[in-house]
């Protein structure tokens, strides 16, 4: 098909000849094209179908505010549905397909919803669909979203990547129209450092769209010469293709700078957007307006378009929107349409002029406009043959990024439309069209000033040079009053001024209700061209005025955003980083199994060769262990250096129990409350020198703990002398626990580690393998004889190898968390499952830890009533009373014979492993009274897992109760 | 002191890694030692008194200082991180509290953390770019030894401002490989 609708004139490269496919028919345009111009220069109007009445659409803008023609571009994986074709950039090889039609864009069998559109006025679906309840959601829901609704994911895996970054500067300018222009050229001269973004690919705005003269030059060459001279200041960065989509707190602002949308495909490993964080000092909105329709019936057919961007198809995209054009207008601005077409030879067949008294109240054409009906002011009606409509309503200024933090627009009577008001962020202003100044020399003028005032500029500034200074003229004109039939507010929702009278004769007359009501104002445009519309027609029915009818919220973004741009980085593989413990690549190479703890990859168990099951690894690893010695890195554990001449009376106020009369060379287990009384981690401390601790945590609150210590350090005690650093990374540290442990670590440890010499709960520095430095403590979490070494984190794997090659002869065995949580659940050591955040030290049996000879975090309400009650949860072991009955955790203590009702509910396991020494599950588990309820029968009860077992309470130390193996 | 195991470094190696990607280079160091020294309430003059001999300076907040043979960035109040040759310091945290006694808390940290040197090799070409897309640090506008607590690819780090094409990273060591990656994969998409 031939480029049948261009003109002359125009900012399109002609030298160059682009082709594109719509619905698989191939078109052709040039660069500088939006797929909207290129389709329109090829004749098509038709774009699309509308969300709820599946009419045909063209396009009604030549911007992002675009509410109809919308299509997925691409196809594959790249495929983009709701894509504005109005803003999307023109390549070589474009594919688009239009959406929500079936079977085609001209016949769309869904179209006769718009025959039944009595049926489906505003709150149909609620008042219709109310019985059977149970089909709304199975039923009429599917259904409905099915008939209605916009483009479809590809539902493949997004093939592009997306960055994140950071920038800052004292003047963020937003939007490179007259304003903005004024705004950066102000800026950049007195040397500030400044960003200007805009969202089209040209810089210039309206400027690129109109024919008015700024001192002697176009109005577009103004604005490229402007953006070279910026171009050329290194303090200047120019952001085109860049929306800024939100102003946050503190002058921080999201921008989302497109790269690669222009083109087929980003380049390889280049970011297809980018999402930036902006910090500005200052900033300026100069982000335009918006032109609004005039609702009159039948006002959205394909070929009716707003003035202004009829105008900019014709002036920047050398584009006329129909061989027979009329406009239709209640402002002078539409005027300027007229002249514009007919200084480029188009045909401009009439001027319907509201303010005159004539009105249009009524379209023809199917599938693209044929003819209006005008009626003039003694009410004579004529039919007129035209293809195409201008119409304009007036402008609203785009208030979007100003109303963010909840500030109010104002209403200006003489442009009728809101304006900012005083409220807006701290640190923006508001210049040009954005802030309800129309004219040209207005936007030069406002820009140049708003960047002076926000960096309190008092040099020289750039001269204003001479611009259209028009005033105005408008006579409110929303909807045509005469005709039955439907007219459009909010095409892109399909809500006519007969929902916006339904919802008032409903009550439904706040704004925010009169938006969750009919819809006006939702989905991918936001309301951009009708909502101004909606509120002024809600406004006339109920007598008010607009003011006091007021705006809906505005909330960011301003123009839909990509998920794959809120995502960045992180997704997939590299959702987070990964944290790889010393022995990481030692297991590596053994095909161990690694489990995600926090970022952290543990060793969860180490396959040998034969062994097809999980559970055959982890029973030989706990066996092998408890019968001669095991490894394994517990590096994730935090360790906390606590230093200073009140570091023991720090601890003695963090714990619960005392370490300020702790040894030097011992160590102590540590039990860690809240401020509520409940347990918040536990582990051991050693003491190191006199001032020198190093507290161990849990892998979990690591951090968590380091956080509380910090508070505590500094807001609740900054009179201690204290000093903390973290430095878990900082050691590799392993233990080594079995009857054999002592004999494996003494071909390691340089000095003497008998048990004489090093009793139980001893702590030290040590060195190993002749001298190198290393850590010791004689601490056991599988009831074993056992100790942990630490060496610098760089000689771990080293040490990991001799250990076992040194201590070959007891045929050493590497265990991973799973064994690890085997051995603790048979010796009753509390874990993740026990410190649950809701429970006490003596719901754990260690009630007695926390001192009453010293006041500690959390002692207080510890003794609280409703923790102290004796008949409270105890910790429990349990065992199935047939051994090869399974257990599950969670599942909850049910007296036998009693109801599985949550009346009778007396207790939950909390943690459950395989025992390979008992030969059966076994349990740990909170139970009420639980420490009277030793040796009795329960039922261990899980309905989710179908499981009703007979189980026995005993005590939580299965396994060597008396400890007299860690001892050894 | 002959190696009394071989040591690994934080990417799994035993060498150093030296990435290129356009002018960056990324280059390992593994052989520096690094200590943290706090203060001990109270005990500032003395610490000061003591810090000069030792040859350590201590800067004020948000910057380094080079010294003999310690270099010096703040981290905190009261806090600093003293970097020194790994050949001459393993040892580090006893030499420093020789050299300072108890009026300062000192903790090795030489093995908590892997670092980076970013290098960027051409005029007017910068780290700007590269680390706009990874930290929130407005680097073109920090002086020469600026040195700041900061995210990357979601860790915290310490950057130390050695030029504009020139910077020093210290992430945690565990997750060197991720924050590796990072940097490689932004200065793919920068480069």
């Amino acid at each position: 098909m031939t480029q049948s609708n261009r003109i002359s004139g125009g900012q399109i490269d002609r030298g160059q000849t682009l082709r594109f496919t719509f619905d698989g028919q191939g078109f052709t345009g040039h660069p500088g094209d939006t797929l909207a111009s290129a389709l329109l220069a090829n004749g098509v109007r038709l774009m699309g179908r509308s969300f709820k009445y599946h009419r045909p659409r063209g396009p009604l803008t030549a911007g992002s505010e675009e509410p109809n023609a919308l299509v997925e571009l691409r196809s594959g994986a790249r495929r983009e549905p709701n894509t504005r074709a109005t803003v999307a950039e023109l390549f070589d090889g474009l594919e688009a397909t239009s959406q929500n039609r079936w079977p085609s864009l001209r016949f769309d069998a869904m179209a006769v919803n718009d025959r039944l559109s009595s049926f489906f006025a505003a709150g149909f679906y609620y008042k219709t669909f109310m019985w059977p309840r149970s089909f709304w959601e199975k039923l009429y829901e599917p259904i409905i979203r099915r008939a209605a609704g916009l483009g479809s994911v590809s539902r493949e895996e997004d093939p592009d990547l997306y960055d994140k970054g950071f920038l800052h500067c004292d003047l963020l300018v937003i939007g490179a129209g007259p304003a903005g222009l004024m705004a950066a050229l102000t800026a950049g001269r007195a040397g500030a450092r400044v960003i200007l973004a805009d969202e089209d690919f040209r810089m210039g705005g309206r400027l690129n769209a109109e024919t008015f003269t700024i001192g002697q030059v176009a109005g577009a060459d103004w604005a490229a010469g402007v953006v070279t001279e910026l171009a050329t200041m290194p303090n200047v960065r120019l952001m085109p293709r860049t929306t800024v989509i939100g102003a946050f707190d503190h002058g921080i602002h999201g921008a989302v700078e497109r790269l690669g949308d222009h083109l087929a495909e980003p380049a390889a490993g280049k970011p297809r957007q980018i999402l930036w964080r902006i910090y500005a000092r200052r900033s300026v909105l100069a982000g335009g307006a918006t032109e609004r329709p005039i609702a009159f019936e039948n006002n959205d057919r394909p070929g009716i378009m707003l003035a202004g961007a009829m105008r900019a198809y014709a002036n920047r995209w050398a584009v006329t929107a129909g061989q027979r054009v009329a406009v239709f207008t209640n402002n002078d601005d539409g005027l300027r349409t007229a002249a514009d077409l007919r200084a480029k030879g188009v045909d401009l067949v009439e001027v319907i002029d509201s303010r005159k008294g004539d009105m249009i109240v009524d379209s023809r054409g199917r599938l693209g406009l044929k003819s209006v009906t005008v009626q003039d002011s003694k009410g004579q009606r004529r039919d007129i043959t035209v293809d195409a409509l201008a119409v304009s309503g007036g402008w609203n200024p785009n208030v979007n990024l100003y109303s963010h933090h909840r500030a109010r627009p104002v209403w200006d009577d003489t442009i009728v439309a809101f304006v900012p008001g005083a409220d807006g962020p701290p640190g923006l202003t508001v210049a040009g069209a954005a802030a309800g100044v129309l004219s040209t020399h207005g936007a030069l003028r406002t820009g140049r000033d708003a960047a002076i005032a926000a960096l309190g500029l008092t040099g020289a500034a750039p001269d204003l040079p001479e611009a259209e200074d028009a005033t105005p003229r408008i006579t409110p004109l929303w909807h045509v009053p005469q005709g039955k039939g439907r007219a459009w507010i909010d095409q892109q929702n399909d809500v006519t001024v007969k929902d916006v009278k339904l919802a008032a004769q409903e009550n439904f007359i706040s704004v925010e209700h009169l938006k969750r009501y009919t819809t006006l104002g939702m989905a991918t445009d936001q309301g951009k061209t009708g909502n101004v519309l909606g509120l002024a027609v809600m406004a006339e029915l109920t007598g008010r005025s607009i003011p006091q009818t007021g705006t809906t919220i505005y909330r960011p973004p301003y123009t839909p955003v990509a998920m794959g741009t809120l995502a960045g980085r992180s997704r997939g593989a590299e959702f987070k980083p990964v944290r790889m413990t010393p022995s990481h690549h030692w297991a590596r190479e053994q095909c161990a199994v690694f489990v995600e703890v926090g970022n952290w990859l543990r060793t969860q168990w180490v396959p040998k060769d034969g062994e097809t099951e999980w559970r055959q690894s982890v029973d030989r690893e706990v066996l092998a262990t408890r019968r001669s010695v095991g490894i394994c890195d517990v590096t994730t554990l935090g360790k906390i250096d606590i230093q200073g001449t009140d570091a023991g009376a720090f601890l003695d106020r963090v714990y619960a129990n005392t370490f300020s009369t702790l040894k030097v060379g011992k160590c102590r287990y540590g039990l860690m409350l809240r401020e509520d009384g409940l347990v918040y981690d536990d582990g051991t401390t050693a003491r190191l020198a006199e001032h020198e601790y190093v507290m161990t945590t849990t892998t979990a609150n690591a951090v968590g703990v380091f956080r509380h210590l910090e508070f505590c350090r500094q807001c609740l005690w900054p009179d201690m002398d204290v000093q903390l650093i973290s430095t878990t990374e900082a050691w590799a540290q392993f233990s080594v626990a079995g009857p054999n442990a002592r004999n494996l670590l003494e071909k390691i440890v340089d000095q003497d580690i008998s048990d004489a010499a090093f009793p139980y709960m001893g702590a030290g520095n040590v060195t190993v393998c002749g001298g190198l430095r290393a850590r010791l403590f004689r601490i056991s979490f599988s009831g074993e004889l056992a100790f942990e070494i630490a060496v610098p984190t760089r000689y771990g794997d080293a040490l990991l190898r001799e250990m076992l090659a040194r201590g070959a002869e007891y045929d050493p065995v590497v265990y991973g968390t799973e064994a690890l949580g085997v051995m603790r659940v048979e010796k009753g050591h509390v874990a993740g499952g026990e410190l649950n955040g809701q429970s006490t030290a003596l719901n754990m049996g260690l009630g007695k830890m926390v001192s009453q000879k010293k006041d500690s975090i959390g002692r207080v309400l510890s003794t609280r009533e409703g923790l102290t009650d004796p008949e409270g949860y105890r910790l429990v072991g349990v065992r199935p009373v047939d051994p090869a009955a399974r257990l599950t955790a969670g599942s909850h203590f049910l007296d036998i014979g009693a109801a599985a009702v949550a009346a009778n509910d007396a207790g939950w396991l909390t943690s459950k492993v395989y025992s390979p020494h008992i030969g059966s599950d076994i349990a740990l588990g909170y139970l009420k009274a639980g420490a009277g309820r030793i040796g009795q029968r329960m039922r261990a009860v899980n309905l989710l897992a179908g499981q009703d077992t007979e189980v026995e309470i005993v005590s939580p130390h299965f396994f060597d109760p008396e400890g007299e193996r860690l001892r050894g | 002191m002959a190696e009394i195991l071989q040591a690994m470094t934080a990417l799994g190696a035993h060498g150093p890694a030296r990435v290129a990607v356009g002018p960056l280079s990324i280059t390992e160091r593994v052989d520096l030692a690094l200590a943290s020294v706090a203060e001990r309430r109270g005990r500032g003059a003395d610490l000061v008194g003591a810090a000069s001999p030792a040859g350590l300076p201590l800067p004020g907040p948000a910057r380094y200082q080079a010294g003999t043979p310690f270099g010096t960035f703040w981290v905190a109040p009261g806090m600093w991180f003293a970097e020194a040759p790994f050949a001459s310091h393993e040892w580090i945290a006893d030499q420093l509290r020789a050299a300072l006694g108890d009026a300062a808390s000192i903790t090795e940290q030489t093995d908590a953390w892997v670092i980076f040197d970013l290098v960027v090799v051409g005029e007017g070409v910068g780290l700007a770019s590269l680390l706009e897309r990874l930290c929130n640090v407005d680097f073109p506008a920090a002086p020469d030894g600026f040195a700041t607590r900061t995210v990357m690819d979601h860790l915290g780090i310490y950057l130390i401002r050695q030029g504009a094409g020139a910077a020093r990273i210290y992430g945690p060591r565990s997750s060197a490989q991720s924050l590796l990656h990072a940097l490689e994969a932004a200065a793919r998409a920068v480069w």
